[in-house]
């Protein structure tokens, strides 16, 4: 197989579909958190019209963010489409050629599925849109990752540190440490589906206060004080009424929260205390990380503060998917494989000598 | 034919007896102790909607008069079905005026039309969302641009506060409760109702409302040909 030389340009291409997708899921976010995703109740055709010959003047109300969320959706449907076969056409690297088609695909299925989420009346359908979302957004950034000049070419980005990180350090990347970084980072996607289940059920705040619930650690969810719940909230837009299960879903979210910020926070302690060179790359995703989710942490109680304020609910989910992608970096990074490249080879060889001079101190003590 | 015609009789005759005896039921729905403050409506960036509200626009959860009288409250007999005569019933007409719907609880028949109007000069959608389609209540939303002809809406199931809502002005909500008889009534800013032409017997009579009664308030009502008079009292919640 030829090896893969760094494409600038295919990068940045990358780079842009992955920020033209994090505007996507930012509008998607401001159709959820507004409750209007229902604006607009034809598809593919808005109001009668083709979607891109709808009048501006028309956009008014909630049909602004559900068009614009549209329109944007086929910009990056568009993208998407020119890199996965410009990675078709121009990667050497068969597997990421193969994860450009997959992204394609998805960005399809996604359109489809916003599509049937509004004929169709099925939120059921929008759970799943939003967990596809991110799932799409994770992986559009790792193409942007793994087509960039720091995974390309090791002596100049990130393996070099990786390996001058062992090098002074006399560590690795132990299988604990990786089982971390995947435990949480399939923690993280978990939590969002639980965050997206509780958004698409258009019920607004299953539970209004934080950090106790309806003034307790726990709250009450028997039938007569859900009915008491419902007769006391006084919802303005989204007005489905909350059921027990959905106290539940906050009541699981608040904790899967709780046992994120313990397990990125001590990935960053562990990391820092084993990969004290600061070149590390995973030292420093690590503390990014963990800053991340303690913004995310906070952003969670604003929302509830804030009685589920737009642009503040959109923000939580707009960070949640940054978290995810940070994972998503680390366990890239940590699940390389270890023969991709020269460097890494030097690196065992130094290990291995390491090692043997540890054993002969022993045996000639 | 011959057979067809005595029973048609038959039945205009029992209909003029009945309606002959009957009653009507009235009374006066109150609320006890204080209402929570409503809320003001924010984020409203239609300036069609902003110009027909100098003020803020408010929730409309408790609408309640000086002297308690409360209003959006459905009162109706309960326990009788297939009574519905909503096919030949007037339509009930819901406007769309100045972003709210008008009115913001009603109520009809099975099979009785419900027709929505666009006062307004802007473009809104018709989203009914009714929980019970397993009875044949079907969820639909339909666009409606402004000076648009009316839509047409039908319920085969009773439901209570069937929610209509536009997503276009996601504050705009209206709630009717779908009976599978005649004798209901809302009542009005005076708390007031009348279900009228009730036949005479024992009934079960309950008040529904959004946040005070979401349940019903039952009582126990006997209606004779002078017909009867009865009031609630809800608490707020």
């Amino acid at each position: 197989m030829p090896e893969s030389r760094f494409n600038p340009w295919l990068h940045r291409f990358a780079v842009l579909t992955a920020l033209a997708t994090l505007a996507l899921l930012g509008v998607g976010g401001l159709v959820t958190s507004h409750g209007v995703g229902m604006a607009v109740p034809d598809w593919p055709n808005t109001y009668g019209y083709n979607m891109f010959l709808f009048p501006p003047s028309k956009w008014v109300g909630g049909i602004f963010y559900e068009h614009t969320h549209r329109l944007v959706a086929s910009g990056v449907g568009l993208l998407t489409a020119i890199l996965a076969g410009w990675l078709w056409l121009a990667e050497s690297r068969r597997w990421l050629r193969w994860l450009g088609v997959i992204a394609f695909y998805a960005v399809v299925l996604q359109g489809v599925l916003g599509g049937l989420r509004v004929v169709l009346f099925k939120d059921q359908i929008g759970i799943f849109h939003a967990a596809l979302a991110q799932l799409f957004f994770a992986l559009i950034c790792a193409l942007a990752l793994l087509t960039s000049r720091w995974w390309l070419e090791p002596r100049l980005g990130g393996q070099r540190d990786a390996n001058e990180g062992r090098e002074r350090d006399g560590s690795e990347i132990g299988a604990s440490l990786r089982r971390l970084f995947l435990a949480t980072t399939t923690l993280i996607f978990l939590q969002l589906i639980l965050g997206a289940t509780m958004r698409h059920q258009h019920a607004g705040l299953a539970i209004p206060d934080f950090p106790l619930a309806y003034g307790k650690l726990w709250p009450a969810m028997d039938a007569e004080a859900v009915a008491a719940y419902n007769s006391q909230r006084l919802e303005v837009t989204t007005a489905n009424p909350i059921t027990a299960t959905q106290i539940a879903l906050q009541m699981a979210h608040r904790l899967v929260a709780v046992v994120i910020l313990v397990c990125a926070g001590a990935l960053a302690w562990r990391v820092n205390r084993t990969h004290r060179h600061a070149a590390f790359p995973l030292r420093r995703l690590t503390f990014l990380w963990f800053g991340l989710i303690l913004f995310q942490a906070g952003l969670g109680a604003w929302t509830i503060w804030s009685q589920k304020a737009a642009d503040v609910a959109t923000a939580h989910v707009l960070v949640g998917a940054l978290s995810l992608v940070t994972g998503v970096f680390g366990c890239i990074i940590c699940f390389r494989h270890p023969e991709e490249n020269a460097s890494d080879k030097v690196a065992s060889t130094f290990e291995v000598a390491r090692r043997q001079a540890r054993f002969s101190a022993i045996v000639n003590q | 034919m011959k057979l067809n015609q005595t029973l048609a009789l038959i039945a205009s005759f029992t209909t003029a007896l009945q309606l002959a005896t009957a009653g009507n039921i009235t009374g006066k729905v109150t609320l006890k102790g204080a209402p929570p403050a409503e809320k003001e409506i924010t984020g409203v960036t239609d300036p069609v909607c902003s110009a027909a509200h100098p003020t803020p626009m408010k929730t409309r959860f408790y609408m309640v008069g000086t002297g308690g009288e409360l209003a959006d409250t459905v009162v109706m007999l309960k326990g009788i079905t297939g009574k519905s005569t909503g096919a030949s019933a007037a339509p009930l007409l819901i406007d769309q005026n100045g972003c709210e719907y008008l009115p913001y609880v009603g109520a009809v028949q099975t099979g009785q039309k419900i027709s929505v109007k666009n006062s307004d000069q802007t473009m809104h959608n018709v989203h009914p969302t009714p929980v019970n389609t397993a009875g044949g209540n079907k969820e639909e939303n339909k666009a409606q641009f402004a000076g648009a002809a009316d839509l047409t809406f039908t319920f085969p199931a009773a439901e209570t506060f069937l929610r209509f809502k536009c997503d276009v002005h996601p504050w705009m909500f209206s709630y009717i409760t779908v009976v599978d008889h005649p004798y209901f009534a809302v009542t009005g800013k005076d708390g007031a109702f009348t279900i009228k032409d009730v036949p005479p017997g024992k009934y079960k009579i309950v008040a529904l409302h959004r946040k005070a009664a979401k349940d019903g308030v039952e009582q126990d009502i006997e209606v004779t040909a002078d017909g009867a008079k009865l009031d609630f009292a809800l608490d707020v919640k």
